[in-house]
């Protein structure tokens, strides 16, 4: 390892943080281009330099059931996570593909249906290690989950896409796992009883825990909703959540089950190119009709609820056109962009702390 | 300093002439009537919250706009004149202590609530709104404004996102940064833009702007307008009050109830001398002789909150409860919470003086932490009064004292110290949501590193790299944003696998 080209093909694999930040200091010295990788699931840029995998940094290194709090290392994967902290009765409330990784859902801030009701990964992280691009060793937050001392730079760190240094380890708020869940289905014949159905959903007293949308292109809206309680609670609420549902214009009886619908939290059609659009509730209707209406139909899912869907065009279509009304419709409440793709930071602000924490742009 | 060198330096550390040239400068931006420059007016606003420290400010402006306050800053930087922004001026850690020699932006000018939209459950409001105006102005539509810091009727909602306001229902509700989605702020250099853009999504092409702001105690610009959300008001609120003979009974029960899987909206506690104090104060009639009183708040859809209600009520039972309490109307409620939230005030009535300390430890602590400070306080023979959110560990241990005996006021300053350091040794945190400010910055390095510190000043120089914008907060030792990064040269150790 000691050529510049060798280490320029390298992969390297640190163990403990103290190994990555050493790794790091050395790529600094070198001036190496440096990437990011996890389970390698991303739709990130190809691998260019010294590739830094956080494959052996897999380990929940404390559950501290007590105070529904985990420390865990970047590299461990949702499935390995769920199974141990299941084992004390509780989860990490995000409900996201069981082989990706820690960190790279927490770098690509991903997170699944159950971000209606508990947010992105940085609304659950408490606490975050990273190593600077310069091989510099920082925490910030802790493993309370009440905490304002210093800036959290966490939420920095989360949705970063590995530009401004590698997480080693998080720190994560636990929640109980819930003793019940119930899922309610229901097909709407057009976008107008849907949207109106999402926000009856998404505004409800009953309080569900992800209001999604299931949208094949050309066919019904799915509209569904998940209800997390106790056993008999979450009956009683599915009853009434229900018959909103079906007074919204449903065209079959409103299917309650125990078990989660096929295309739950799955991107729409066959998943890739994907695009994205975010938007205010009260826009959805006209952002379903933007969908319905262009001229490349778009299969569409996502949590709806949560002002988020996942677009994907049929076989070798440009959803361009659609972005570009969608984007028209929601000026600068919402976004409409592909999500798939390198990843571009952007804006005055984000590239000055892109250039204080990586000033010789070698984290891609 | 953009004054002319000539000019006699003014003690404060400014430049007299080149505050003289920068009022002129206010006035034209804001108006004569909104730029406060007499010694005497300039006075109320030498401190926030925390009356232990003070500064007069050179200058105080009152901006109406976000353009105006866009300009002030500007203004500002052309001058190198450190600014200060304040909200309503209730925190608690001196983050809005003014500079003498510098520019306190006030923004209690700007309190319209500007717009509401129920569907998306947002609205977009004004620094200077109170915190409360948020939910009355909501509350016909069923929805409210989760966060409620104690001081929520009048503290500003911009100074609530400056230190990431909790308040007692943020166990299950969450912070501030939970219910804030997107920022229009005035940056450190005088630009007016936004972070976020109110749908929740952090945005696709940038960082979490937004949440890296929220709680940076107004050291990375000023926020001119908010974008929160709103919840929908749960169907049903049941409050329980449980008497027990100790805090160690208490703490059990709160660990009993986590244990259940059942997240309260709010988990308070108060020991004996807090009770007295609140018994004494608004005669809350808690029952007599408690050694520690649990309040324990649920709510949700009614089908789970009567479930859990019951087993909370088995469990505060289980674990020694001599008297329980419930209620699930308003009036009923609010006789519940009166000793609580009279508890600060409170304690002022049995002692002349008393040092709020905000603390936070992983709730499995609590008990270790409470034993802790009883040791403390009886060596340092001060009283200390315990109120505390056990539900997710925050302390606000009460330290009491009487300036008027010499030498008290300084042990009391030492324990309430003390009892940080004891947060500290179970893996807490020195503030869980009263900030850093002047008041903590001392602590920070007892819970970070040199080089956790230097990190998040990174953040600050990229906003802020003139450091004109609140400086002296929350790090005792600003980071140099000229340096350039040191080299950091180490061979690959043992252990390392390459391939």
């Amino acid at each position: 390892m000691r050529s510049r080209d060798m280490a320029e093909q390298a992969v390297v694999l640190p163990a403990s943080t103290e190994q990555a930040a050493a790794v790091l200091a050395d790529a600094a010295a070198r001036g190496l281009q440096v990437s990011i990788r996890g389970a390698g699931l991303g739709w990130a840029t190809p691998a260019a330099g010294l590739v830094v995998a956080t494959g052996k940094l897999d380990q929940v290194i404390e559950h501290m059931a007590g105070d529904l709090v985990a420390r865990i290392q970047a590299g461990a994967t949702m499935g390995h996570v769920a199974q141990v902290l299941a084992g004390r009765g509780q989860r990490l409330s995000l409900d996201v593909p069981p082989d990706i990784t820690i960190g790279g859902m927490l770098a690509t801030g991903t997170a699944g249906p159950l971000r209606f009701r508990f947010g992105a990964p940085r609304d659950l992280l408490i606490g975050i290690t990273v190593v600077r691009p310069d091989g510099v060793v920082a925490h910030a937050g802790g493993k309370v989950v009440k905490n304002v001392a210093g800036y959290d730079l966490g939420k920095l760190f989360a949705g970063s896409h590995g530009t401004l240094g590698l997480i080693t380890e998080a720190v994560f708020r636990l929640h109980p796992l819930p003793q019940s869940v119930t899922y309610l289905t229901a097909a709407f014949p057009g976008h107008t009883a849907a949207a109106r159905a999402i926000a009856a959903a998404a505004g409800s007293p009953v309080q569900p825990a992800a209001v999604e949308l299931h949208w094949p292109c050309g066919g019904d809206l799915t509209v569904g909703v998940l209800l997390e309680g106790t056993s008999s609670g979450t009956a009683e609420r599915a009853r009434q959540l229900a018959g909103q549902l079906a007074s919204c214009g449903a065209t079959a009886p409103v299917t309650v089950s125990a078990s989660a619908p096929g295309w739950w939290g799955a991107l729409p059609g066959a998943g890739f190119p994907v695009a994205r659009t975010t938007y205010w509730l009260s826009r959805l209707e006209q952002v379903l009709a933007v969908i319905a209406s262009a001229d490349v139909r778009c299969s569409a899912a996502g949590s709806a609820g949560a002002g988020l869907l996942y677009l994907c065009p049929p076989d070798g279509a440009d959803p361009g056109p659609v972005l570009a009304r969608l984007r028209a419709l929601l000026g600068n409440r919402g976004e409409a962009a592909m999500a798939t793709g390198p990843w571009t930071p952007a804006g005055p602000l984000t590239r000055a702390v892109k250039d204080q924490f990586d000033p010789m742009g070698r984290f891609t | 300093m953009a004054a002319d060198a000539k000019t006699r330096p003014d003690p404060a550390g400014g430049s007299a002439a080149g505050l003289t040239g920068l009022v002129r400068q206010l006035t034209g931006i804001c108006g004569q009537e909104h730029v406060l420059t007499d010694p005497l007016e300039l006075r109320t606003y030498e401190c926030d919250g925390l009356t232990s420290h003070r500064a007069v400010p050179a200058v105080v402006v009152l901006p109406n706009s976000a353009e105006q306050v866009a300009e002030v800053v500007r203004a500002c930087v052309r001058a190198a004149v450190p600014f200060v922004a304040r909200g309503s001026g209730t925190g608690l850690s001196g983050g809005a202590l003014p500079r003498q020699d510098g520019v306190l932006i006030v923004l209690s000018q700007m309190r319209s609530i500007l717009e509401i939209d129920p569907v998306s459950r947002r609205a977009v409001v004004e620094p200077g709104v109170t915190n409360l105006a948020v939910s009355n102005a909501v509350r016909h539509l069923g929805l409210f404004y989760a966060p409620d810091p104690s001081s929520q009727v009048v503290c500003s909602v911009g100074g609530n996102v400056a230190e990431n306001s909790g308040g007692a229902h943020c166990l299950k509700h969450g912070f501030t940064v939970h219910h804030v989605t997107g920022l229009q702020i005035v940056t450190p250099q005088g630009e007016l833009t936004w972070l976020g853009d109110g749908t929740g999504v952090p945005v696709s092409d940038g960082y979490d702007l937004t949440g890296a702001f929220t709680g940076s105690e107004g050291t990375l610009g000023i926020v001119t307008k908010i974008i929160v959300k709103l919840t929908p008001i749960p169907e049903q609120v049941h409050t329980l009050l449980a008497a027990f003979a100790t805090t160690t009974q208490g703490g059990q029960a709160v660990s009993d109830i986590i244990a259940a899987g059942i997240l309260p909206a709010a988990i308070e506690m108060m020991d004996a001398l807090s009770i007295e104090a609140a018994e004494a104060a608004v005669a809350c009639g808690y029952p007599e002789g408690a050694g520690a009183v649990l309040i324990v708040e649920l709510d949700g859809p009614a089908a789970e909150v009567e479930t859990e209600l019951d087993t909370v009520r088995v469990i505060c039972r289980d674990a020694g409860a001599t008297e329980i309490r419930a209620a699930d109307d308003p009036d009923q409620r609010a006789k519940i919470w009166a000793g609580r939230k009279s508890a600060f005030a409170a304690v002022g009535r049995i002692s002349p003086d008393f040092i709020v300390q905000d603390g936070v430890v992983p709730r499995t602590s609590l008990p270790a932490v409470l034993a802790r400070i009883a040791e403390l306080s009886e060596q340092a023979g001060l009283r200390v009064a315990n109120v505390f959110h056990a539900g997710d560990g925050n302390l606000h241990p009460l330290v009491l004292y009487d300036d008027a005996v010499p030498g008290q006021a300084r042990a009391a300053e030492q324990l309430s110290g003390a009892i940080l350091d004891a947060c500290l040794e179970q893996g807490g945190s020195i503030t869980g949501e009263h900030g850093v400010g002047v008041d903590k910055s001392r602590y920070m390095p007892k819970m970070f590193t040199a080089d956790d510190l230097d990190t998040m000043q990174l953040l600050r120089c990229a906003f802020d790299p003139a450091s004109l914008c609140n400086p002296g907060k929350i790090y005792p030792t600003p980071r140099l944003c000229g340096e350039i990064p040191g080299k950091h040269r180490a061979s690959w150790p043992a252990g390392t696998e390459i391939f």
